[in-house]
């Protein structure tokens, strides 16, 4: 049996949109949402919620093998999104901390012409306000803001810093943990351990 | 995830998907009794539910002139579509003209029943092929009344140039 996404989707995904903008507007704001979802095992709910948002028929999406069939239907289903056949080719990624590792720069990156052609990468798994805090700086952040994220590779914050190099390319991330989830866009400026 | 291969899927099977769009296509003029009444008849407890809300969105027609002009955009136009799915897998969809709901749902059900082949026969018989007459029998009436109005020209011969 398939499983259902938004009840509403119009309303429901636009309240979605809001708060993502606002998180990505703000690094480091955890918000609540897809609370109301139930979607097939192991998505979690705000990956889910990001995902059904943000994807379309026109943004091919790359989902970590991890996740199995199911996962893959269901959103290519609900959201009309074709399956990217790699990270590089992909506008969305989704991957699971634990279970996959995450590496910035498998992604598409953009172009000079077109930067916003990188991918956003929903990364669930992070059991947000647990774990090692990251401290971030930069637009939208009034003076530092602390953001504590599990299961992060040890690397990260060098690989941030590697994909902070490039800007205005990089990737962006949607840090996901259950129905909750906070964004980092390419702009921050991240510093701190996750080892 | 439906463990079921729907019809129109099979690699190479272009017959079903040719039979399938017939089926849709039909679905897709029929008013709602005309389906409704069968499947109360036939499949009272098919128990679709649906996979998505029944929604209602505008898509773009296209045209060319003389049917191999360039393409442009002709307009909108409002669509409503439904996708269900049966407790045995089969998915249903349907995309009407209009903003009738229930009727979008309604053909969304009959497709997914079509999907079976034990309930293909019936279908034909109770909704297809009634649905086939009328849509027929309204493009004849039209047809006819059309010609009754017909007006043909013709050119009187005319005089000599020189003369």
């Amino acid at each position: 049996m398939t499983a259902l996404a938004f009840a509403d989707p119009v309303f429901e995904s636009q309240a979605v949109f809001r708060r993502i903008m606002r998180a990505m507007a703000a690094p480091g704001t955890i918000l609540v949402c897809g609370q109301t979802l139930a979607p097939p095992a192991p998505l979690e709910p705000a990956a889910a919620a990001a995902l059904l948002t943000l994807a379309d028929f026109e943004s091919p999406l790359w989902i970590a093998p991890s996740f199995g069939s199911a996962v893959a239907a269901y959103l290519t289903f609900h959201t009309g999104a074709p399956c990217a056949p790699s990270p590089d080719k992909a506008a969305f990624g989704l991957i699971d901390l634990a279970s996959d590792g995450l590496r910035l720069d498998r992604f598409a990156q953009g172009s000079a012409e077109y930067p916003d052609r990188s991918t956003t990468i929903v990364a669930q798994g992070a059991a947000l306000s647990e774990g090692p805090a990251l401290r971030l700086a930069g637009p939208g952040v009034h003076g530092e803001a602390e953001l504590r994220a599990a299961s992060l590779p040890h690397d990260f914050v060098e690989q941030w810093a590697a994909n902070r190099r490039g800007f205005p390319l990089g990737v962006d991330v949607i840090l996901a943990a259950g129905a909750k989830l906070a964004c980092l866009p390419r702009s921050v400026v991240i510093s701190g351990e996750t080892r | 995830m439906s463990t079921a291969v729907p019809v129109a899927q099979r690699a190479g099977d272009d017959e079903a998907i040719a039979a399938r769009k017939r089926a849709m296509a039909l679905l897709a003029r029929a008013l709602a009794p005309e389906m409704a009444e069968p499947i109360e008849r036939f499949w009272p407890r098919h128990a679709a539910r649906d996979l998505k809300p029944v929604e209602t969105g505008l898509v773009m027609l296209r045209g060319r002139i003389g049917g191999d002009g360039a393409p442009f955009n002709v307009g909108e136009a409002t669509v409503t579509r439904a996708i269900v799915e049966l407790p045995s897998g089969e998915r249903g969809y349907a995309h009407i003209l209009g903003r009738d709901a229930a009727r979008a749902r309604l053909a969304a059900i009959v497709d997914a029943l079509w999907q079976r082949p034990e309930a293909r026969a019936d279908i034909e018989e109770a909704i297809l092929a009634p649905v086939a007459a009328r849509i027929a029998a309204e493009k004849a009436k039209s047809r006819a009344e059309t010609a009754a109005t017909r007006v043909d020209f013709f050119t009187l011969v005319r005089g000599e140039d020189d003369a």
